[in-house]
């Protein structure tokens, strides 16, 4: 299954959960911010939340700025 | 000056200067300019994590600690009123609920000017969602109060184009949005070095944020401390009342007593 991940296509296997994903990025526990089509998934729903073909996902942090 | 202290949104600080934390060096630099500027808020950006990166390296937030700082999120980089949104409720996420936020939304990339159509209606937006908003503005003295109505915590005329160094522009309207405030104003762009800084402390500004003054000097951290003591002068200058400017001499040395 294919999802759009920053923006970059991505092949992620069924009902591949928003922690599975972040697991394998192997960034679970860091401070970031997940979005899915736009809508906020939040920290508590990361196990639960499963993602659509074709979704648009987006994983933020914080970086320098002013 | 004990009790002399900034209050936004219901918090104590007794800095007056924020940083940014853009453009520095290296992570080390960041921290180090960061201590050595006093600040106690220091403002991020949110912008996507970098996939394929390194997991261990070290994230901005691991030196700059929520826990000994207030982190103001930006929305730096946004053009537009829903994206400037997005960007504060993505941040509030990322920081565990964390609703002080620092809205700018730009109206052009050579001037990184504040279209302040969009930062009205984000603004608003923000308001009723419950976050405490900092807000870039344009020193128009009638949109400041506008915002101050509107429930803005803050109000920030810029005193200058963003990373400029150009220095307080326009006092005068400074000089005026604060007269006809009821929140913190803070000069927010253009400071380019200490005497900037204390010029807009002495006007009778709450605070200053800046950035690239600091991270763009040859040296940031010896900057940041300069920029530390002048916001300090410029407070206290500004708290002591300057004498009146005549237009003629006037001896300070008695004329009483000369033998000559």
């Amino acid at each position: 299954m294919k999802i759009f991940l920053n923006g970059e296509p991505k092949e992620v296997v069924d009902n591949c959960s928003v922690l599975d994903l972040l697991t394998e990025m192997g960034i679970v526990g860091k401070r970031l911010a997940v979005e899915v089509n736009e809508e906020i998934v939040s920290k508590s729903r990361h196990g639960d939340y499963s993602f659509d073909e074709g979704d648009k996902v987006e994983i933020v942090h914080a970086i320098g700025g002013g | 000056m004990q009790d002399d202290k900034l209050i936004i949104a219901d918090k104590t600080y007794n800095s007056r200067l924020l940083v940014g934390t853009g453009k520095y060096k290296d992570m080390d630099e960041t921290r180090d300019a960061i201590e050595a500027s006093g600040a106690e808020i220091v403002t991020v950006a949110i912008r996507r994590t970098n996939i394929g990166q390194n997991p261990d390296e070290p994230n901005l937030l691991d030196v700059i600690s929520p826990d000994k700082y207030t982190i103001l999120p930006n929305t730096a980089g946004c053009y537009t009123a829903k994206d400037a949104v997005r960007t504060c409720q993505l941040a509030r996420e990322l920081l565990d609920g964390h609703d002080l936020v620092k809205l700018e939304v730009l109206g052009d990339q050579k001037t990184l000017y504040p279209n302040m159509v969009d930062t009205i209606e984000a603004a608003e937006t923000l308001i009723k969602d419950g976050f405490k908003v900092m807000v870039y503005t344009s020193d128009d003295p009638i949109i400041a109060k506008r915002l101050e109505e509107m429930g803005c915590v803050a109000v920030m005329p810029l005193a200058g184009l963003i990373g400029s160094g150009l220095g307080i522009c326009n006092p005068h309207n400074i000089r005026l949005i604060k007269e006809n405030a009821n929140v913190p104003i803070l000069v927010d762009a253009g400071v380019g070095t200490a005497s900037d800084a204390a010029i807009a402390m002495e006007i009778g500004c709450d605070a200053v944020l800046m950035n690239t003054a600091i991270a763009g000097a040859k040296k940031p951290v010896l900057m940041a401390s300069a920029m530390k003591k002048a916001i300090e002068a410029g407070r206290e200058s500004f708290l002591a009342g300057r004498m009146p400017k005549k237009a003629y001499a006037s001896a300070s040395s008695p004329i009483d007593g000369t033998f000559f």
